[in-house]
């Protein structure tokens, strides 16, 4: 048996990534909602940056504001970043090591539609009664009073997309511990590799306290129990902890594989191998270790007492150490290497001055009491926008451009890649620049509105023309994907001339089985190696046998369909309706029921024969 | 690769858990999973001493009102028992005897449901003499949560293992179900490991006030 | 290939020292279980009997979790075998993230 991808009609295309369980078409999968949920999102910023153009502007209500700021930052943070940094680890992890898969194929297909449904859940509360409206970080004594169901959608929703996070995690950690190619030891992994092994690990610990934290919501707000309630023995820092136990490694989670795409642009286009390897590999580490230690950074204010908040503020300033040292890396890379100035070069070289900047504020808001100033000011939103957007943006925007021609197979158009770089750039620092000064000058984040006469109109209409300019550039970068798309000018193995890893070393797109053979690794950058040597392709590993797959299935769409339609039944039991029951009942009957089938049914997968690979020479799946 | 295919005693390997890649991943794979639930569940202790007799007034029970030596003390016992009992299973898949390792889980199964027949008299019990329910207080809130989610892992253990047991009721072991065998057993130590925290951090330390 | 594990020429005498092997480990595990028990018997007593202080029972009947705790692991739940390594630093690492919480929250959620 073999599901060699024919001429298909579209029925059968959408058929095909429902029930696919390969990671090339799941990165594709979470690149698309990802960038579906990422236009929302931007969407919802251009809102608040035209309410935000002139004082006492009534573009919006100050209700509505409230939902388009919590839905901005939540959509952005868990239903853009996030997934699109599953993309590109999807796309390139398994090829970086030289396996044929992850190790859970089929838990890697029910993460995505865990995410997704749940993503959806939660955008669909703008139809249904209003969104959640109580900030993305959903503070108890705010969320428990929030009339509505918006709350009640962001609790479920995030719940759903978490598991499918969790599950993701658990998938790459185990792939990368065990489905290293031969020869490709822990110190020869790329630095993408290494981020994506340190943010699942982040994952891995950081997810459960989410977990909890949305579990103590939702039997407060649905089942009557009082965690948060003070009335009743409760306390409300429970959530902010929680909360951020997550929050903080979650920024991680978000900006680690940004810099492992960095480390790998900066390394390819200075055509020298990444300067100081292994302080990268440790710096990565250390972040994500210090990452777990820092989190009451964000509650400085909240009356901790002034022990704790000395022993995090040090905390919080530790982790510079190995920011910076990554930093000194990425620059003395380019250093006497024949840099070329394409698309994501551009970025990544931008990248450098935007996140130090983002970072050297983040060592002032670390100061305990200088905290006191600067909290809740649009200080704070001016530094987290030049850490994620300048961070977590641009290396996504990198990242995208860089491996389009590995997950497409042609390239996105140079030119039209520069006028959204330039664009963006120069919108962004427009947008946010200004937002530290207002931020000093007492403008404070998350109010609807401002008067008039207090100094801040300039600013304010500057960030939103800025904004303007930075949606420009993302409308230009949707006219470059479909224009590439349309033209569909197929490209070699490796386009970029100057491919270092393994991922460059087989045809663009891989065949669905990634290598005929696996390769054998000689040493870190393992296609540069053979390169080097004259050699245009790897050494295989093993002689050409036959190759074991997993079955494709549709059970993990309808495990996470049943939890959506759970969640629904769940969200108005607390209104004594007496369908809701029913709703539960039939959504987990959907999950449990799958969940049986899947257990109960042996999945043995497919095996490729030989022959069949043997025919196959101008796929180019060789090693 | 072979998985169903059928072993003697002496091809059957040492570690059949991990004999094969698939194997190899899901046992990893589940331990991690396992550090995971770790931080799960010492998120709902940490909320559960965060919140340990905090009530609305004075006439709400206390932890050292509800809870009682005996009945805590048989339910341990049922859960050691059960863990021990599940050890043999495994030792008797290592050895390649499925019947013996099917009479062990069997016992396993009936001291779990012991197990929850107890917790669940326990909970009726405080709510009906005590009134101390889910949503009398922000303690009763913590308590029912923390010790209800181990239930519910005890409950999702039972029913692991019963469906393991009827799938491969008649073909016997093999490569491909002795991991499953191992994993759900690895659950199962698990859920003993945080009762012990329970019995320790919940009751007795309750109970000392 | 599967069975690519015995190691011997003669399969039989490897099933030999195997079983052996195994009744032995199985020897080990009975009584780690004893001790457990044990452990839980005295937890049980330190409460139990009247006139310890509470001083004296909570340290103590941590300390006996934890001792009991580590046979679960590492008899129970097999991590003294090698191959472990990877294993025990996610455990202990979501152990030491699982304390922090622990600690933070009996020492500064306010009330």
């Amino acid at each position: 048996m073999s599901t060699y991808a024919n001429k298909k009609g579209f029925g059968a295309t959408i058929w095909d990534y429902l029930t696919t369980v390969d990671h090339k078409k799941i990165a594709i999968l979470y690149l698309i909602s990802g960038g579906l949920f990422f236009v929302i999102g931007g969407l919802e910023a251009m809102f608040i940056r035209i309410q935000l153009a002139i004082p006492n502007n009534d573009f919006v209500s100050a209700g509505f504001y409230n939902e388009i700021l919590t839905m901005h930052g939540t959509t952005m943070i868990f239903l853009a970043a996030m997934p699109l940094v599953f993309a590109v680890m999807n796309a390139v992890v398994p090829l970086q090591i030289g396996a044929r898969d992850v190790a859970f194929p089929f838990l890697n297909s029910l993460g995505f539609w865990l995410f997704f449904f749940g993503g959806v859940f939660l955008n669909l509360s703008w139809f249904l009664g209003g969104a959640p409206d109580a900030g993305w970080t959903s503070y108890a004594s705010l969320s428990l009073h929030s009339a509505g169901h918006g709350i009640d959608f962001y609790v479920l929703g995030l719940q759903l997309s978490g598991f499918g996070t969790l599950m993701a995690g658990i998938n790459f950690l185990v792939t990368i511990i065990n489905m290293r190619t031969p020869g490709m030891t822990y110190m020869r992994m790329p630095l993408f590799t290494w981020s994506t092994f340190v943010v699942s690990a982040l994952i891995l610990f950081a997810f459960p306290p989410l977990t909890v934290g949305l579990v103590l919501m939702m039997f407060d707000r649905m089942f009557g129990a009082n965690f948060f309630d003070v009335a009743a023995g409760g306390n409300t820092i429970i959530w902010e902890h929680l909360f951020w136990i997550f929050g903080h490694p979650e920024v991680y989670i978000l900006i680690l594989p940004a810099f492992g795409i960095f480390s790998e642009i900066f390394a390819t286009f200075s055509r020298k191998r990444l300067f100081g390897y292994s302080s990268m590999v440790f710096a990565t580490v250390l972040i994500g270790f210090l990452g777990f230690m820092v989190w009451a950074h964000h509650m400085f204010t909240t009356g901790l007492g002034p022990i704790a908040n000395a022993i995090f503020a040090v905390a919080t300033m530790a982790i510079a150490v190995p920011t910076g040292i990554k930093i000194f890396n990425w620059i003395f890379t380019m250093w006497g290497g024949s840099v070329k100035f394409t698309v994501p070069m551009l970025y990544a070289v931008a990248f450098i001055p935007t996140f130090t900047m983002g970072g050297v504020t983040g060592i002032m808001l670390a100061s305990a009491p200088a905290d006191y100033q600067y909290h809740d000011s649009y200080f704070v939103v001016a530094h987290f926008h030049y850490v994620i957007v300048g961070g977590v943006v641009l290396g996504l925007l990198a990242g995208i451009n860089f491996y389009w021609p590995k997950m497409f197979g042609t390239m996105l158009s140079e030119k039209l890649g520069q006028i959204t770089f330039w664009t963006f750039l120069i919108g962004f620092h427009l947008t946010f620049f200004i937002q530290h000064f207002l931020g000093l000058m007492g403008m404070p984040r998350r109010v609807f509105t401002f008067l008039d006469n207090q100094g801040f109109n300039a600013g304010n209409m500057i960030s939103t023309v800025g904004a303007f300019l930075m949606a420009f550039g993302v409308l230009v970068m949707v006219i470059n994907i479909i224009i590439t798309s349309v033209k569909n000018e197929k490209v070699g193995n490796d386009p970029w001339g100057d491919g270092r890893t393994l991922e460059w070393a087989i045809a663009s797109p891989p065949p669905f089985y990634n290598f005929k053979q696996l390769p054998l690794v000689r040493g870190l950058d393992p296609y540069w190696v053979e390169k080097m040597e004259g050699k245009k392709e790897m050494t295989p590993a093993e002689p050409l046998g036959d190759i074991h797959m997993p079955n494709s299935s549709i059970l993990p769409v309808t495990i996470a369909l049943g939890l959506f339609v759970a969640a629904f039944g769940a969200l108005y039991h607390m209104d004594d309706k007496s369908w809701t029951l029913p709703i539960i009942i039939v959504g987990l009957l959907i999950t449990f029921g799958s969940m049986l089938i899947r257990s109960v049914k042996d999945d043995h997968g497919f095996h490729i024969h030989k022959e069949e690979l043997m025919d196959d020479k101008d796929k180019g799946g060789k090693a | 690769m072979q998985t169903d295919e059928k072993f003697t005693d002496a091809t059957w390997p040492a570690a059949p858990e991990k004999a094969t890649l698939e194997g190899k991943n899901k046992y990893l794979g589940f331990w991690l999973f396992l550090g995971g639930e770790t931080v799960l569940f010492a998120s709902l202790f940490a909320t559960y001493l965060a919140l340990k007799d905090k009530v609305p007034n004075g006439e709400a029970a206390l932890a050292k009102d509800l809870f009682e030596l005996p009945l805590t003390f048989v339910a341990t016992m049922l859960l050691l028992t059960s863990s021990l009992t599940s050890v043999y299973a495994v030792y008797h898949m290592k050895n390649n005897h499925f019947k013996q390792m099917q009479a062990w889980f069997v016992i396993t199964i009936a001291l779990g449901f012991g197990f929850l027949g107890l917790e669940i008299y326990e909970f009726n019990h405080y709510v009906h003499e005590y009134h101390h329910t889910f949503t009398s207080s922000a303690f009763g809130s913590a308590f029912y949560t923390l010790v209800g989610f181990h239930g519910g892992h005890v409950a999702f253990g039972l029913m692991w293992f019963i469906s393991l047991m009827v799938r491969n009721a008649r073909r016997g072991l093999n490569l491909y179900n002795a991991p499953k065998f191992y994993i759900a057993s690895l659950y199962w130590h698990f859920i003993d490991v945080v009762w012990v925290f329970i019995f320790t951090v919940v009751y007795l330390m309750g109970m000392v006030g | 290939m599967a069975n690519e594990q015995s190691n011997s020429a003669n399969p039989n005498v490897d099933l030999k020292y195997r079983r052996k092997k195994n009744a032995e480990e199985m020897k080990h595990q009975v009584i780690t279980f004893v001790l457990m028990i044990f452990f839980t018997l005295l937890s049980f007593a330190a409460v139990g009997i009247e006139g310890f202080s509470h001083w004296f029972i909570k340290p103590v009947i941590l300390l006996l979790a934890v001792i009991q705790v580590i046979f679960q692991l590492y008899y129970f739940m097999h991590m003294k075998h090698k191959g472990h390594g990877t294993i025990a630093l996610f455990l202990f690492s979501g152990l030491a993230v699982g304390l922090i919480t622990v600690l933070v929250f009996t020492t500064i959620v306010w009330l």
